[in-house]
């Protein structure tokens, strides 16, 4: 697709109105449209061939393929195209059939002569991509009625996977921009920060500071020159529903963005968005070219008196750097340690400017607000947290991917019914929710309402978001022990509580998991666990212990049982466990030791093998392929 | 496997033409202290890593002291100071591929490539391997990054095909040299 | 009503503080820190002075601005909890072996420890700590010692502008360093010691040379000197607690003497000789023309400074040797005579308040045939250690008087250790005044200081400026033409030499301002106030020329030279470099890439490769070839040429590389 994708600027807000107009018609009836995901997932998992493969077949079969969604073009012609994450990546690459709504996984660039066939040419599903429930069989043809989707509510991720987000005019056709017209022509400054004041949108990146809070503070400062930064530096292992929203929708991050500059006076934004991104990256300067383009950026915006300028910085791999104060430290430049607070941003940030710090997914809800109304927001989600989250559920669950819900909606439901329960048929154990910040939930947790205050009454936090499911061969303290490996390793190591801190509790946390722990080591863990949780400077630091603090909460008799008893009661730390080949059952077919990753295991074939303990590095692969039984844990 | 490894070659040409680059890098974002990381970021992208003479240009370009400099190019990740081999093998561990076993990955990987602990790059200069912090794609855990191409849900035998695929190439590469001189 | 806030259930007023920490100072409580200095920016750091704000919970006092009616509390379980963590913390990283440290009993981590009742540390000595002791010619850094509290990081960003030392990595391996964990001696360093004055624990000191000392001393075939420079005799004033620095310094010369220096002899003196030498000089340059305006010398880490980022100015440092140099070589051309002793046997030592001073008495220029004028410097703060080692106690001790002829001074000659000082003393020489002429608009702590005086019917601007920050933003003033000085004075530290970084902590602002108004008393109690009436400076002056001035300006004057940043570097461009090819080096070094040399570089190799000689030539981007008033300098071969402007390369390619290459190309041509 070309950039030029307008022809011509808007100037006015009827312009845009009558884009809307052209680009909905077009989009929704004009064609039959297959958008392949073009999502990280996706394209590693190939879906780029698929892509490739269907606009190969559609051109053999002499179906008419629109080039320019907006031109003419005959009847039966078909549009395929890159769309954003459905976030059901785990059954990739998906393609999805719109308007009959078809929802195919596991799409091989095979696939696409079915594909052509029986849903371009003869509008029936394809049968055998439609996603089917592995334990009953049923097919399902349309996306909602997936067991994954049918719980979900969408607001923010509603247009992922339905629209390409290369092309702005798509966007546009789902009120792109519509809010941000609102605001400049039919709203103050003052309107716009008490809608969103109103609706109670908190931060989605990990405190919940009520968003119109920082607005308002921000906006009562006087500047001559005020910032606004998108957080896009997702670094919470196991999250990545910010990715998704700027690879599937980056347009409605730039309007938030539009929008908050609007209300708070400030005419140029960054955003800081990882390097672990590449995809995301490409997507936004296509984005901002494009809304520059249309004059949706830049001077005078819409033919109003308001300028906005978005940059993009790219980050260069640093997990504090999601904290507001080091993110800032590191535009400018510098190493990204955070700073105490006051001086709070909206007060002297960016460059000693007033400056807000809002995560992707908080601005990408903005302009629903302000199209819906403050009361809409509201009746979604409950009183303290109202809205949606999008939540990255993984780990040892049946289905992972990203999934947005209503706060307040139960651990169950999302375990269970989107989740699909746990894998393998084992039981479940725990949810880590909340990334290296966040803490553990347990069964007794399972009726819990996903919110703000609900997850920190019991120690955890909604953290951006990660929900990684775990089942009962987890050991907590090795759980507690990976989480603090990675906050260690990311500490900036500016304050003492923290740097210190953290290498001292993994200190302890690998003696104990490698079973050389004493019980005084877990009253001293909880000690430096307070300590730093008390007295860190950040809140990287002050959230680093949580997982600790949270395993033993929960899990005290597991921390216990490994410097007591001598054992881990999950049977994961390796230090508890010695593998060994039964010389009786073993029949020497040497499957153990071609899969043994470190060739620890030697034997003539035919005969009884053995593991040399020295190089054995406990992974329990031989365990788990001798189909004889003969190696003993 | 057959999909072909993305490789990114070392800029081919002069090595007066890299450091060419690094003066209009300057030019092109401005000799202030907010441009120092995205010239880092290129810098890094010419050379392969940030060798100690070309940060100290930087910091003469950019008025700034060279620790400073050096300060920022070891506090971020991204940034090598030591030349890193043609391959660079990612392995993600992040929360999902470590619940779904990426060690068994790591260490097959490491006893594949003869590295011995705290060693990361082969003396033949041909791979690297870095254990990262979570890449997002963790639906497709274990994941494992190849010079910017993403692999998903690697087990140890797909990524000895992958290997092998490599070395395919590599030895195939070797021989039409040969064969040109 | 004024604001206030509740300390400990106490009222205190705000009274302009900027934040808890000072507030709650004033108000008599000691909060612990190690990374708030009232010099440098807030950075909240180390969590020692973490109180208890009501309704915001635990806060650092020193990052927290005082509103009024806040309610704060300073002991608390948390604040007590959270401080000794920290301090154990701290501790199990250190690596002290306190009772050998060179700060032991003066360490803040000590200190605290003991004060906070740590008895204990729990965790293991880590295995991965850097130690390796990084020993230059005047200062030492042994990052086992580091807790990392940056103070040293940003005194040298902060107040002088230099920025030598920086964080580098992150978490656990976050380390305080010089550029690519080079040595101190290999960058940029000026040897100002301020990073050493601030460090609370023994991770950066000032080099010492007490065993050396001690040796020359213990041996027989020796005779020790010693001069004393002027603002040692404050600080000593204050250690010992003698009322008056030239009663102090008296006390001080008889425990010299017992513990076996031959003679004792004041640096003031040599001060005095420098002020009329420099006044001279001055006098020749402004009737002759300039260069103006002059700069003093007499501080070493300036003209260190001056050499690594000012080469264009250095013909304006003025050429005299400071007094601790002229002292030296007149001690080493006179003193073995006059003593009847072999000049071999004759060991010059200085007790200076500086760090910068042991490199200077070690620069070659101050040598004859590989031996230093000055043999060893010592601190303030190891003159103090070798009295106590001695077991001698000052206060106690009678007065002595200094030796001659080297122990005579004027009162300006005492000035001279503190920032104004020197330019007090030549605008007494040149007022011609015979009493005790004052200049006040000298005098004092602020960074920046002005002055003039009629002299021959002309104004004598005179700048003063202390720190090399305000000497940064000073020099950029004047080279923008927005301010004019015909006599410049830069010290190194804040508040001058009397701040000091030998000088006993601490180094506060309280401390160098009271050592600075003891050495106006010491001017006071002179019988002479200007230094052309010392008598000894103009038997001294006869003695070594009489009319030859050539003489006596080889002894008392110097040069200097431009210094590259870090040592050994060179980025190539060739990816192989035959060893037929003709090396041509392009200095990319500040002064140079300043002035075009990128360009020029860019211009030769283009020119190169239209020739089509590119393989005739090994092309490299070099850093400083310590010349940079010709900058941009091209090397060729092993020969340096100045003045390559991007203008000039095409014609210097011509003229200079094309011979050279046709040379190689025809040889290529014949094989």
């Amino acid at each position: 697709m070309t950039t030029a994708v307008l022809g011509a600027a808007l100037s006015s807000p009827a312009d845009l109105i009558a884009l809307k107009k052209r680009a909905l018609q077009a989009l929704e009836s004009g064609c039959t449209r297959l958008v392949v995901c073009g999502g990280t997932g996706c394209t590693s998992n190939g879906s780029r061939q698929v892509l490739d493969a269907l606009n190969a077949e559609l051109a053999a079969r002499g179906v008419p393929l629109v080039a320019d969604l907006l031109e003419e073009h005959p009847d039966g012609a078909v549009r395929a195209g890159f769309g954003g994450c459905s976030g059901f990546c785990e059954v990739g690459p998906i393609v999805r059939v719109f308007p009959a709504n078809f929802f195919y996984v596991r799409v091989r660039p095979q696939d696409a002569a079915a594909i052509v066939e029986r849903t371009v040419l003869n509008g029936e599903p394809v049968e055998h991509l439609l996603f089917s429930d592995e334990a009953t069989g049923e097919r399902f043809a349309t996306r909602d009625e997936i067991p994954f989707y049918r719980e979900q509510a969408g607001v923010v991720l509603a247009d992922c996977g339905v629209i390409e987000p290369e092309d702005i005019r798509q966007y546009i056709a789902h009120e792109g921009y519509r809010a941000l017209a609102s605001c400049l022509f039919g709203m103050t400054p003052e309107d716009v920060v008490r809608e969103v004041t109103d609706a109670g949108l908190r931060g989605r990146g990990g405190g919940g500071f009520p968003t119109g809070r920082k607005w308002e503070l921000t906006r009562r400062s006087e500047a001559s020159k005020k910032y606004i930064i998108c957080n896009a530096d997702e670094g919470d292992p196991g999250a990545f529903m910010d990715r998704s929203i700027l690879e599937g929708n980056p347009h409605a991050v730039l309007e938030g963005m539009a929008i908050a500059g609007y209300a708070v006076g400030a005419d140029e934004g960054y955003i800081y968005c990882r390097a672990e991104y590449p995809l995301a990256v490409q997507r936004l300067r296509v984005a901002i070219r494009q809304a520059e383009e249309a004059r949706l950026l830049g001077e005078r915006i819409l033919g109003s008196s308001f300028d906005f300028r978005i940059h993009i910085k790219e980050g260069a791999g640093a997990f504090v750097c999601g904290e507001e104060t080091a993110l800032i430290s590191s535009i400018e430049g510098r190493r990204g340690m955070p700073s105490p607070k006051p001086p709070f941003p909206a007060q002297s940030g960016l460059f000693g400017m007033p400056t807000v710090v809002n995560n992707v997914e908080t601005l990408a809800n903005v302009p629903r607000i302000i199209l819906n109304g403050a009361g809409w927001f509201r009746s979604v989600g409950v009183p303290s947290s109202p809205g949606t989250k999008v939540f990255a559920l993984t780990g040892d669950v049946v289905n992972t991917g990203l999934i947005e819900v209503p706060m307040g909606a139960t651990l169950k439901d999302v375990v269970f019914k989107i989740g699909g329960g746990i894998r393998n048929g084992r039981k479940f154990k725990t949810v880590q929710i909340g990334g290296p910040s966040g803490g553990c939930l347990t069964e007794e947790h399972l009726d819990l309402a996903l919110d703000y205050d609900s997850l920190r009454s019991v120690g955890a936090m909604v953290g951006s978001g990660g929900l990684v499911v775990m089942d009962d061969s987890t050991c907590m303290v090795e759980v507690a022990r990976f989480f603090m490996q990675f906050t260690q390793s990311e500490s900036c190591g500016k304050c003492v509580l923290c740097r210190e801190g953290t290498r001292r509790m993994l200190e302890i946390l690998e003696k104990i998991t490698s079973g050389r722990g004493t019980v005084d080591d877990v009253g001293l863990l909880e000690e430096v666990a307070i300590a730093v949780r008390d007295g860190s400077l950040c809140g990287l630091g002050k959230t680093a212990p949580n997982p600790v603090l949270s395993t033993l909460r929960y899990f005290r008799d597991e921390y216990l049982a490994h410097v007591v008893d001598g054992v881990c009661p999950a049977g994961a730390c390796q230090a508890f466990r010695h593998y060994s080949i039964d010389p009786e059952k073993c029949k020497g077919c040497t499957l153990c030791a071609k899969k043994c990753p470190v060739g620890a295991i030697s034997g003539e074939l035919k005969q009884p093998h053995t593991i040399d303990p020295q190089t054995c590095v406990r992974c329990g692969v031989c365990l788990d392929v001798c189909r004889l039984g003969a190696v003993v844990a | 496997m057959t999909q072909a490894v993305a490789v990114r070659e070392p800029a081919q040409d002069a090595a007066g033409r890299r450091f060419e680059r690094i003066q209009q890098l300057v030019e092109e974002y401005g000799a202030s202290r907010s441009a120092l990381i995205p010239i880092l970021q290129k810098a890094q992208e010419e050379y392969r890593y940030l060798p100690e003479e070309i940060l100290t240009f930087i910091a003469t370009a950019l008025d700034l002291p060279p620790s400073t400099v050096f300060g920022v190019a070891t506090f971020y990740a991204q940034f090598s100071l030591e030349p890193v081999g043609k391959y660079v093998i990612k392995v993600c561990d992040g929360t999902a591929c470590h619940v779904r076993k990426n060690q068994a990955l790591i260490s097959s990987l490491r006893s594949r490539l003869g590295l011995k602990e705290g060693q990361k790059t082969t003396p033949d200069m041909r791979y690297t391997l870095e254990i990262v912090s979570c890449i997002g794609a963790c639906a497709l855990a274990p994941a494992v990054v190849i010079n910017d191409r993403v692999y998903g849900q690697m087990t140890a035998d797909k990524m000895k095909a992958v290997l092998d695929e490599i070395e395919r190439v590599e030895a195939a590469a070797a021989g039409d040299g040969k064969e040109e001189q | 009503m004024t604001p206030t806030v509740i300390i400990d259930g106490t009222p205190v007023p705000v009274n302009g503080h900027r934040n808890l920490l000072e507030l709650i100072r004033s108000s008599g409580v000691e909060l612990p820190t190690f990374c708030y200095c009232s010099d440098l920016s807030v950075y909240g750091a180390c969590r020692m002075c973490v109180v208890e704000v009501e309704g915001r919970g635990l806060q650092t006092a020193c990052s927290t601005p005082p509103e009024d009616g806040m309610v704060v509390r300073t002991t608390t379980e948390a604040t007590q909890r959270i401080r000794k963590m920290a301090l154990e913390l701290l501790l199990a990283n250190h690596q002290g072996q306190c009772q050998t440290c060179d700060r032991n009993m003066r360490c803040r981590l000590q200190a605290l420890a003991d004060r906070l009742g740590v008895r204990r540390v729990r965790f293991e000595a880590p295995a991965d700590r850097e130690t390796q002791l990084d020993e230059g010619v005047a200062l030492v850094r042994d990052p086992a010692k580091c807790i990392l509290c940056g103070d040293c990081v940003r005194m040298c960003s902060e107040v002088q502008g230099i920025g030598v030392l920086d964080f580098a990595g992150r978490g656990s391996n976050v380390r305080v360093t010089p550029a690519f964990g080079r040595s101190i001696d290999e960058v940029e360093c000026v040897y100002c010691g301020q990073c050493a004055a601030i460090c609370p624990t023994g991770a950066i000191t000032v080099r010492s040379a007490i065993d050396e000392v001690w040796k020359a001393i213990h041996d027989p075939a020796r005779t020790v000197v010693v001069q004393i420079a002027p603002a040692v005799r404050a600080a000593l004033a204050q250690h010992y607690g003698i009322a008056g620095g030239e009663h102090a310094l008296g006390k001080t010369v008889t425990a010299l003497r017992r513990i076996g220096f031959d003679r004792v002899f004041d640096t003031s003196f040599a001060a005095d000789l420098t002020t009329v030498e420099e006044g001279a000089e001055f006098l020749r340059r402004r009737a002759s023309g300039g260069p103006l305006p002059m700069f003093t010398s007499c501080c070493p880490a300036w003209v260190k400074y001056a050499e690594q980022f000012q080469p264009d100015l250095l013909g304006q440092l003025s050429t005299c040797r400071s007094p601790q140099q002229m002292f030296g070589a007149l001690a080493r051309k006179h003193l073995p005579a006059d003593m009847g002793i072999l000049p071999e046997d004759l060991y010059v030592v200085s007790v200076m308040p500086c760090s910068a001073k042991k490199f200077e008495a070690a620069r070659p220029e101050f040598a004859q045939d590989g031996r230093p004028d000055v043999d060893a410097v010592l601190t303030t703060q190891e003159l103090i250690r070798m009295i106590d080692q001695a077991g001698l106690k000052p206060a106690e001790l009678p007065a002595g008087a200094l030796d001659l002829p080297f122990g005579f001074k004027t009162g300006a000659g005492v000035l001279f250790g503190a920032s104004g000082g020197v330019a007090e003393a030549v605008l007494r020489l040149l007022s011609g005044g015979r009493g005790r002429v004052e200049f006040r608009e000298v005098r004092g702590l602020n960074g920046l200081k002005e002055a003039e005086l009629e002299q021959d019917g002309r104004p004598v601007r005179v700048g003063v400026v202390s720190g090399f920050g305000n000497a940064r933003a000073l020099l950029e003033e004047i080279r923008a033409g927005l301010k004019s000085f015909d006599l410049v004075e830069v010290m190194a530290c804040p508040g001058g030499c009397v701040g000091g970084a030998g000088q006993p902590w601490p180094a506060d602002t309280g401390m160098r301002r009271e050592r600075a108004e003891m050495l106006y008393d010491c001017d006071a109690v002179q019988p002479l106030h200007n230094a052309a009436d010392n008598p000894f400076v103009s038997d001294c002056l006869e003695r070594i020329g009489g009319s030859d001035r050539h003489a006596a300006h080889s002894l008392l004057h110097t040069g200097y030279r431009p210094r590259r940043r870090i040592d050994g570097q060179v980025i190539e461009l060739d990816e192989k470099p035959p060893a037929a090819r003709v090396p041509v080096s392009v200095c990319i070094g500040t002064n140079c890439y300043l002035r075009g040399s990128y360009d020029t570089l860019k211009r030769l190799m283009e020119a190169a490769r239209r020739e089509g000689l590119e393989e005739a030539f090994d092309f490299q981007a070099t850093f400083c070839f310590e010349n940079c008033k010709a900058s941009p300098n091209v090397r060729v071969g092993e020969e340096i040429h100045g003045g390559v402007t991007p203008e000039e390369a095409d014609e210097f390619f011509r003229s200079r590389l094309l011979p050279l290459a046709d040379g190689r190309s025809c040889a290529a041509a014949r094989e």
